[in-house]
């Protein structure tokens, strides 16, 4: 389904322990070892990349081919059946426009669900371990039983407190407006939310190309319904209205399915164009909307310190900024003396800093079953946060009807924007509280709030719990790029060796 | 990022005494600044003046980076009226600016800090989230005071 020329290779590269008869895999690891390897093969986040780490998707990219189908499809069909009657009775300009426009949709389409999204890259070891040597000094000693408070620093910001809280995925400080994805398992800056649509997070880098697409497939719907419309009518005006849709089935036999898929989109995604431009003007992202930070329900003198304080200086600011360069260098070879970045790791070194052998090969019914137990674990020294935003989102391209596509993005936040009157899929974002709906990767809580140092020994507990089945180099063995999964993984093997 | 040969040479005589990690400074919002403070552990080798200096010429740099105005403004609408292509010619401003800064961070090495014992790494590589600085032990090769 994917495009797969280049998918990331999973290999077994720890070979001593990995008991798994994977010959493939070996002999392919034996290929790699000789070629210089980039970046992208050991990124710890959970995306695709595609044409040797030029572009960068989320892992679930089924419905970006949807999106994808749905407006070529219309497209073609206006362009196939409506155009030719409209170039010749009105003029030849409405194919050449509706061209132009199409042509953008699918430019910025591509550019939105290609790009990095301004992903964050991990803490090395060494910084890892800075932070917590300062963290640890600041919170001085703790006695038994005590719960060390939640990691998060204060800053002030043009006035307004703003409090950056402590990933323990990426082992940093989270920079203002930057939130983790739990989708593809990242820290986005300047976060606005996970569009299945488009296939990926949207975030700094790439907020104007999803901008642009959903104004400029607002422009096309708009364009293609009422050309459709007209052309129904020229018709009738001929040879009568019922005589039009006579015609219509058996010659143009799509174009009542037109009207009707256009019909929907528009309203969807005007709306939806409409709520980002909003968002925009008061430079605001939807995670922050959503949650309603800057509003001033919260606290009387609550207000928005990154806005510019007028319209147009806002929506400049957003659309025709600085470009920031990705800060992930996904297409670079990795340098042997160089430190890599964690995964979830307990960041007191347990492994040499190479960190490139984390790739394993893939099993997703041992994953999960870890991923559960280790949760399960951990469960009574999580807080509630509502962290699952990130992945929540309107969608931006509503082509079909809005119940199924919607059920798959599930707020956590019972509260709805203040601010989305008119979204059709507002709707059904108010019926879904079920964060498990949405795909595997969701249990109840985000990988990123299991505190990190959960030390070797309280991993020992769940995999005894669960009936000693799952041996360690079974665990080991089928890691992928879970990260969760690699932090118990590497502690199993820590004891294992001891 | 590439590293001079005096660099190389320091990694391999001298061994990695510690690191130290200076954070972004938030209070002027996400734009990209370092704290100026001086920390600790590099009091006894380097001057805290020409540090300060250093670090402010830094935000100096990445201040005109992120700068939004007419400059910045004309490259955006020229690159959205081009959909974007115009970037497979040219660099974005920040980008040639990211190479200003490089260019700076190896010569703040090469004249000052190589010679003390310390390593900075362009923060770019790190994020960039913090400057990471590197102090290499003071051994009998006559690095430190």
């Amino acid at each position: 389904m994917h495009l797969g020329l280049d998918e990331p290779v999973r290999e077994c590269q720890y070979n001593q322990i990995c008991t798994r008869n994977s010959s493939p895999m070996e002999t392919l690891s034996h290929k790699k070892k000789r070629t210089p390897r980039r970046k992208w093969q050991i990124f710890p986040g959970r995306n695709r990349f595609y044409c040797n780490g030029r572009v960068m998707m989320a892992r679930q990219t089924g419905v970006f081919y949807l999106t994808l189908v749905l407006i070529m499809v219309t497209s073609g069909l206006f362009f196939a059946f409506d155009c030719p009657f409209l170039a010749s009775n009105l003029t030849p300009a409405i194919p050449v426009i509706g061209g132009v426009l199409f042509l953008f949709v699918l430019g910025m389409l591509l550019r939105a669900s290609f790009s990095d999204p301004g992903v964050l890259p991990r803490a090395t070891p060494d910084e890892a371990a800075d932070l917590e040597r300062q963290m640890d000094a600041a919170n001085g000693s703790s006695g038994p039983g005590y719960r060390p408070p939640p990691r998060i620093r204060e800053v002030v910001i043009n006035g307004q407190t703003v409090k950056l809280k402590y990933c323990f995925t990426c082992k940093i400080f989270r920079p203002p407006r930057a939130s983790h994805c739990s989708l593809c398992d990242n820290c986005v800056e300047r976060f606005d939310h996970h569009c299945p649509w488009v296939g990926n997070c949207v975030g700094k880098r790439n907020y104007r190309f999803f901008y642009l697409f959903i104004l400029s497939l607002s422009f096309l719907t708009i364009f293609i319904f009422a050309f459709v419309i007209t052309h129904v009518i020229l018709r009738s005006n001929r040879s009568g209205f019922l005589n039009a849709l006579k015609d219509s089935p058996a010659r143009y036999p799509l174009t009542g399915r037109e009207v009707v898929v256009c019909f929907f989109s528009v309203w969807s995604i005007v709306g939806l164009s409409g709520f980002h431009t909003y968002l925009i003007s008061s430079n605001q992202t939807t995670n922050e909307d959503i949650k309603g930070s800057w509003s001033t329900k919260r606290a009387k003198n609550n207000y928005n310190p990154y806005s510019y304080g007028n319209v147009l200086t806002n929506c400049c600011a957003a659309l025709c900024g600085p470009l920031h360069p990705s800060l992930i260098d996904r297409r670079g070879f990795i340098q042997p003396d160089t430190p890599q970045p964690l995964s979830h790791s307990n960041g007191s070194g347990l492994y040499p800093s190479t960190q490139n052998h984390t790739h394993m090969c893939d099993q997703e019914h041992c994953i999960q079953s870890t991923k559960f137990v280790l949760q399960a674990a951990a469960t009574p020294l999580l807080h509630s946060d509502p962290v699952m935003m990130g992945r929540a989102g309107p969608p931006p391209s509503g082509k079909t009807s809005l119940g199924g596509p919607c059920s798959s993005l599930a707020p956590s936040q019972p509260s709805l924007p203040s601010s989305m009157p008119g979204l059709g899929c507002a709707g059904d974002m108010l019926t879904l509280r079920d964060p498990d709906a949405h795909c595997h990767h969701h249990h109840f809580v985000s990988p990123e709030e299991m505190p990190s140092p959960l030390g070797p020994s309280s991993l020992v507990l769940p995999f005894a719990a669960h009936g000693g089945h799952l041996n360690p180099a079974q665990l080991y063995d089928p890691a992928s790029q879970d990260s969760l999964h690699e932090d118990s993984v590497r502690g199993l093997v820590k004891l294992s060796s001891v | 990022m590439a590293e001079t040969h005096i660099l190389q040479d320091l990694q391999h005589q001298a061994a990695i005494a510690s690191k130290v990690y200076v954070q972004r400074d938030y209070n002027s919002g996400t734009i990209c600044k370092f704290q100026t403070k001086f920390p600790s552990e590099l009091e006894s080798r380097v001057d805290k003046q020409q540090f300060e200096e250093t670090m402010q010429t830094l935000n100096n740099l990445y201040a005109e980076a992120e700068k939004i105005g007419g400059k910045s403004y004309l490259e955006g609408c020229l690159a959205c009226m081009t959909a974007y292509t115009i970037f497979l010619c040219m660099e974005t401003h920040y980008e040639k600016v990211l190479k200003k800064i490089a260019r700076f961070i190896k010569e703040q090495n090469e004249k000052i800090y190589a010679p003390l014992g310390l390593l900075l790494t362009d923060p770019i590589e790190r994020g960039p989230r913090v400057v990471e600085i590197t102090i290499f032990e003071d051994r009998s090769i006559g690095f430190g005071r």
